[in-house]
C-alpha cells in the first residue's frame, strides 16, 4: 500500500461522510422549509424517503427479480422449474440439502443444551462474569477467524511428522492413526458443525442465564421445601419459567445456521461433501455463472427461514398477551 | 439487570421491576438455593477450558517461529521454546509479493465499517422518528412491512443488486477515477450501500421501539413551542436515543467488520477495497499450511472485535441480543 493509496482511501471515506452529512442536512433543512399546505405530509415524506427508497430499490425489487431469475437459465431464458428439478435430483445438490438439514437440526439443539447447562452450573457462582466472558467471546469474532482457529485444531501432518493439530495429537496420544479430518466425509460436516456450536453456545448461554435469573426465587424455595431434588426443581420450576427464552434461542440459532456461509467457505469451500445451501448459492451464482440455480437456492433458503420466523413471532405475541 | 444501560427489547426475556428485590433475596439465600454441586463446577470448568483452548492455541502459535509451528504442537511450547514478533511484522508490513500485506486490508476494514455503521444509523433514526411521532394513514402497515423485511435473507437480493451496481454505479466510479486517479475505479461505495440497505429493517425496528418510548409530553411541549419536526428530531430525539444508537452502532460495526459474504460479492477482492475477512479467507484457500502467517493474520483481524467486546461488553451484549436475527 503506497501513500497515494492510503490517501485515496482517506479521501473516499471523508468525502462520503461529508456528502452524506450534506444530503441529510439538506433533507432536514427542507423538512423545516416545507410548504405550508400539506406540511405534515412533506415532512413525513422527507423523513421516510431515504429509508423507503433504499429498501425499495435495494431489497424489495431485487427480491422480486431473484424470484424471476430462479426460473431462468444462465443466459436468461425462461426454463420453468428446471433449476428446482436440478436441486432435488442432482446428487451433489442433494448432498447440499441434506447437509443443511443436519446443520439445522444439530446446531440449535446442542448449542442450547450446552449453553443452558453452562448457564445453570455457573449461576450465582464465584467469578460468574469471567466464566460467561470465556464462552461468550467466540460470538464477537468473525466466522472466518473462527474457521482458521478450528482449521488449526483439525490440522493433519502425514507420515512420521509430529502433529500440530490438537485433535490428531489426541488420537496419537491414545495410540490411534491421525485422520485427514476435513477431507473425510461425513465426519467433516460434523467438525464444521462444531465450529458453529462453539460460536452459538455463548449466545444461548447469555439468554438462558438472563432468563434463569428471572425465575422467581420464591418458586424455587417453595419447591425446595417440598423436598424436591435439584433435577426435579429444574424440570418443574426453572424449565417452564424459561420456556419462552428457549424458543427464542432455538429459533434464532436455527435461522443463523440456515444462512451459515463463512465457516464452510473458509474451512473446506464446500468441497468433500460439506456444502450447504448458502455456500452453494454463492458458488453457483458468483463462481459458476449459474445465476438461475443460485437464485433458486436463495428462494429455497427463504422458504426454509420463513416458517421459523413465523413461529417465533407467534410465540412472542402469545407471551405479550400473557403479560 | 439493574445497571443503567438502556434496555433494548430483548425478545423473550421478561424484565420486571421485582428483579432487584429478587436479586437481594437471592444473595441472602444464595448458599441454600445453589444448584451448583462439585460435579457442576467441574463440568462448567471443562466447558470453559474446551471453549478457550482453540483460541489460546492459535494465539500461542502466532508468536512461535515458522519452523517450530510446522514441526511441533503449541502444547510443547515448554519443550520447544521460541518467541518472535516476526509473524506479525511479516503479515502487516512486509511488502513482498508473497506476504499477506494485511496493512492495506486493515485500513479497508475500517474504511468500510465506519461509514457502513453511520449511514444506516442516521437513516434509520429518521425513519423511526417518522413512524413513532408523525401520524399518518398507513403508518402501521408500512412499519409492519419494514419489520417483515427482516426475514428476507440477504442472499435473495445479492444477484440483482450486483447487476444494478455494475450498470448504475460503475460509470460514476470510473468518472471519479478519471478526475482523481488516487481513488480506484472500484471504490468502497457499493459495499457501503449494500451494508446500509441490509441493516435498515432491523435498525428501524429497534430504534422505533426505543424512540416511541420517549414521553409524548416532551415532544408535544417542543412542538407547541413552535419547534419543527426537524428541530425536535435533532435537538430532542437524537440526544435522548443515544443509548439505543450506541448499542445498535456497536452491533452493526462488528457485523460489518466480521462480514465475509457482502465483501466477497461487492468489493471485487483487490487491495483497494477488500476487508480483512476476505483476505483471510483467500489466504486459507491458497496458503492453508502457512500457519506462521495464518495465526498472526487471524489475530490481526480478531483484535478489533475483541477490544470492542471487552471494553463495551454491556452495550455489545445488548446490541447483539437485539440484533441476533439479522442477515
Amino acid at each position: 500500500m503506497t501513500t497515494a493509496d492510503l490517501l485515496g482511501k482517506i479521501i473516499q471515506v471523508v468525502a462520503a461522510l461529508a456528502a452524506f452529512s450534506l444530503v441529510i442536512g439538506l433533507v432536514l433543512f427542507l423538512i423545516d422549509k416545507a410548504p405550508k399546505r400539506g406540511r405534515d405530509y412533506w415532512q413525513l415524506a422527507f423523513f421516510l424517503l431515504p429509508a423507503v427508497l433504499l429498501l425499495l430499490v435495494g431489497l424489495i425489487y431485487p427480491a422480486f427479480r431473484t424470484s424471476l431469475l430462479a426460473f431462468s437459465n444462465s443466459s436468461g431464458e425462461w426454463v420453468g422449474g428446471e433449476n428446482f428439478v436440478w436441486m432435488f435430483t442432482q446428487p451433489a445438490a442433494l448432498v447440499t440439502l441434506g447437509n443443511t438439514v443436519i446443520w439445522v437440526v444439530v446446531v440449535p439443539i446442542l448449542s442450547t443444551i450446552i449453553g443452558l447447562t453452562y448457564a445453570l452450573f455457573i449461576d450465582k457462582s464465584r467469578g460468574e462474569k469471567y466464566f460467561k466472558a470465556l464462552v461468550f467471546m467466540p460470538m464477537a469474532i468473525s466466522f472466518v477467524g473462527a474457521g482458521i482457529i478450528w482449521r488449526f485444531v483439525y490440522d493433519y501432518k502425514s507420515g512420521d511428522n509430529a502433529q500440530i493439530g490438537l485433535l490428531n495429537q489426541i488420537l496419537v496420544w491414545v495410540g490411534a492413526e491421525p485422520v485427514q479430518w476435513l477431507q473425510t466425509s461425513p465426519i467433516n460436516t460434523f467438525l464444521l458443525i462444531i465450529v458453529m456450536i462453539w460460536i452459538q453456545t455463548g449466545f444461548a448461554m447469555v439468554i438462558c442465564s438472563a432468563a434463569i435469573k428471572g425465575v422467581p426465587t420464591e418458586q424455587i424455595e417453595a419447591a425446595q421445601l417440598d423436598g424436591t431434588n435439584p433435577w426435579q426443581r429444574f424440570t418443574n420450576v426453572t424449565l417452564p419459567g424459561i420456556r419462552g427464552s428457549l424458543v427464542v434461542v432455538i429459533t434464532t440459532i436455527s435461522i443463523a445456521t440456515l444462512k451459515v456461509f463463512d465457516i464452510v467457505r473458509t474451512m473446506t469451500a464446500g468441497n468433500f461433501n460439506t456444502s450447504v445451501i448458502a455456500n452453494e448459492m454463492y458458488t453457483q451464482a458468483f463462481r459458476a455463472g449459474e445465476q438461475g440455480r443460485g437464485a433458486a437456492l436463495a428462494i429455497v433458503l427463504f422458504l426454509l427461514v420463513l416458517p421459523i420466523v413465523i413461529y417465533n413471532v407467534r410465540i412472542l405475541r402469545q407471551q405479550r398477551e400473557i403479560r | 439487570m439493574s445497571d443503567n444501560v438502556v434496555d433494548l427489547p430483548v425478545p423473550g426475556i421478561k424484565t420486571s421491576k421485582t428483579d432487584t428485590t429478587a436479586e437481594v433475596m437471592g444473595k441472602a439465600t444464595r448458599v441454600k438455593r445453589r444448584l451448583t454441586s462439585r460435579t457442576a463446577t467441574v463440568v462448567a470448568l471443562v466447558i470453559a477450558v474446551l471453549w478457550t483452548l482453540p483460541t489460546f492455541g492459535l494465539f500461542i502459535s502466532s508468536f512461535r517461529p515458522a519452523g517450530l509451528i510446522s514441526t511441533t504442537g503449541w502444547w510443547t511450547i515448554f519443550q520447544n521454546p521460541g518467541f518472535t514478533l516476526g509473524n506479525y511484522q511479516e503479515v502487516l508490513f512486509s511488502t513482498s509479493q508473497s506476504s499477506p500485506q494485511l496493512g492495506a486490508y486493515f485500513v479497508n476494514s475500517l474504511a468500510i465499517a465506519i461509514p457502513a455503521t453511520l449511514f444506516p444509523l442516521v437513516i434509520a433514526a429518521m425513519a423511526a422518528y417518522a413512524f413513532a411521532w408523525i401520524k399518518f394513514k398507513g403508518s402501521g402497515a408500512l412499519f409492519v412491512l419494514i419489520f417483515a423485511l427482516q426475514i428476507v435473507p440477504l442472499q435473495l437480493a445479492l444477484i440483482p443488486l450486483l447487476q444494478m451496481f455494475t450498470q448504475l454505479l460503475r460509470p460514476g466510479q470510473e468518472w471519479v477515477h478519471s478526475i482523481i486517479p488516487m481513488i480506484p475505479e472500484q471504490g468502497y461505495l457499493p459495499v457501503w450501500i449494500a451494508h446500509t440497505i441490509f441493516a435498515l429493517p432491523l435498525a428501524i425496528f429497534l430504534l422505533h421501539n426505543f424512540i416511541s418510548e420517549i414521553p409524548g409530553e416532551v415532544i408535544e411541549a417542543a412542538r407547541v413551542d413552535g419547534a419543527s419536526h426537524g428541530q425536535v428530531f435533532f435537538r430532542i430525539v437524537l440526544p435522548l436515543a443515544v443509548p439505543a444508537l450506541a448499542s445498535f452502532a456497536i452491533f452493526q460495526f462488528l457485523w460489518v467488520w466480521n462480514d465475509l459474504l457482502v465483501a466477497l460479492i461487492f468489493s471485487g477482492g483487490t487491495q483497494d477495497v477488500a476487508p480483512l475477512t476476505q483476505r483471510l479467507a483467500e489466504l486459507t484457500g491458497t496458503r492453508g499450511q502457512d500457519w506462521q502467517r495464518l495465526t498472526a493474520a487471524a489475530f490481526v483481524s480478531l483484535v478489533v472485535p475483541l477490544i470492542v467486546f471487552f471494553s463495551l461488553q454491556r452495550y455489545f451484549v445488548r446490541g447483539l441480543l437485539a440484533g441476533s436475527t439479522k442477515g
